[in-house]
């Protein structure tokens, strides 16, 4: 049974494409087959994030509309052979995707693998609708601040009446994904804490990401945090995650990322 | 900061906690509303606007729903030419009905 994932915010910036790069490399990693698709027609990002940008020959529209075999617009990773991507078109707009279109390349991808990871763009329009569509379970990205939190229960309501689960009376398993969290500044009161946004959203967590140098060390050089620096802090999150989504129990901890005495009296010096 | 500052301090996220609070369940309502008060604002308003001009943003729609029965509660701002014109219009009737009576 092949399952269908919406990585979905509302609000952008706060790390969809970071985190369907990183779990759909972790879930490749543990054995599964897995593609990640960029849903952000216009503003494709996904491609670079994992390195992809230039292997892009044709994109999502393409198979959409019937220009190109999905096979001929899949693009392997080089580092995991499990893993994946769909690009999105980065010329067309997004109405050029129809219902039907992107109903049958969903068909299509849930044939070939065992996960579909689907970036959805920031916004609550069209694209965003369609990228949550036919997913079987979304995963909501939220930053502890109050813009992105306020957002997020947006599409928590879209989640909950614009899927097509939504409209069949079943229910969509929603997962909270944290991240750019600081212990320490939830602690001094300075960031709402994890249960403050749990307790607004009220939707089970998944894992807590720290905010970390490693998720734009490893976006620099185009490779998936989980992949780029597999014992960082966001990677053991991100890790975890996975193994939570496959339906493993695994106890929730904030990760950290190991400093020497002097790195840590630096880090406190800037803060 | 002072020094008192620091000690009293109490940080800036339980106020952002109770900002959101407020504005979520403000937008869970609204979102949440009933397709049918929905459908009910928006025919009873063409009603409306067809003798008066009012103001869309001027007209509050609530359903309280109680044990025994419902409410359906309409409350409309009218311009003060069309409620001029609504009073006039009562007026006249009232003193038709009158003369009726005595007839």
């Amino acid at each position: 049974m092949s399952k269908v994932l919406v990585v979905t915010s509302g609000k952008g910036g706060v790390g969809k494409t970071t985190t369907t790069a990183a779990l759909g490399a972790a879930i490749a990693q543990s054995g599964s087959s897995v593609c990640v698709v960029d849903f952000d027609v216009g503003l494709r990002n996904l491609d670079l994030v994992m390195g992809a940008e230039r292997r892009v020959v044709y994109d999502l529209i393409n198979v959409v509309n019937g220009d190109a075999k999905l096979a001929q617009a899949l693009i392997r990773d080089k580092r995991l052979d499990k893993l994946a991507l769909l690009p999105a078109s980065q010329t067309r707009d997004k109405d050029a995707l129809t219902d039907a279109g992107v109903a049958r390349v969903m068909e299509e991808l849930r044939e070939k693998f065992d996960w579909v990871i689907c970036d959805s763009p920031a916004g609550i329009e069209r694209g965003a609708t369609l990228a949550m569509r036919h997913a079987d379970m979304a995963v909501v990205v939220t930053n502890p601040e109050v813009s992105s939190v306020r957002d997020s229960d947006r599409i928590i309501g879209l989640l909950d009446s614009k899927t097509i689960k939504a409209e069949k009376g079943e229910t969509l398993e929603k997962h909270l994904i944290l991240t750019r969290y600081d212990p320490n500044r939830a602690d001094r009161g300075d960031m709402l804490k994890v249960e403050d946004v749990l307790e607004i959203l009220s939707i089970p967590l998944l894992a807590i990401i720290p905010e970390s140098e490693e998720v734009l060390r490893a976006s620099n050089v185009g490779c998936p945090v989980t992949l780029n620096n597999p014992l960082s802090a966001p990677a053991r999150a991100y890790a975890d995650a996975v193994r939570r989504l496959q339906g493993e129990a695994v106890p929730m901890s904030v990760p950290s990322d190991r400093k020497s005495f002097l790195g840590k009296f630096f880090t406190r010096r800037a803060a | 900061m002072s020094l008192l500052n620091i000690f009293s301090r109490r940080g800036s996220a339980p106020v952002a906690r109770e900002r959101l609070q407020l504005i979520i369940a403000h937008e869970r309502a609204d979102h949440g509303r009933s397709d049918l008060v929905v459908i009910l604002r928006e025919e009873i308003l063409a009603v409306i606007a067809k003798h008066v001009a009012i103001e869309p943003d001027k007209v509050q729609i609530k359903v309280e729903r109680g044990e025994g029965v419902s409410t359906l509660g309409l409350d409309i701002e009218l311009p003060l030419p069309a409620a001029a014109r609504l009073t006039a219009a009562r007026t006249e009737t009232a003193a038709k009905a009158k003369q009726a009576v005595a007839a």
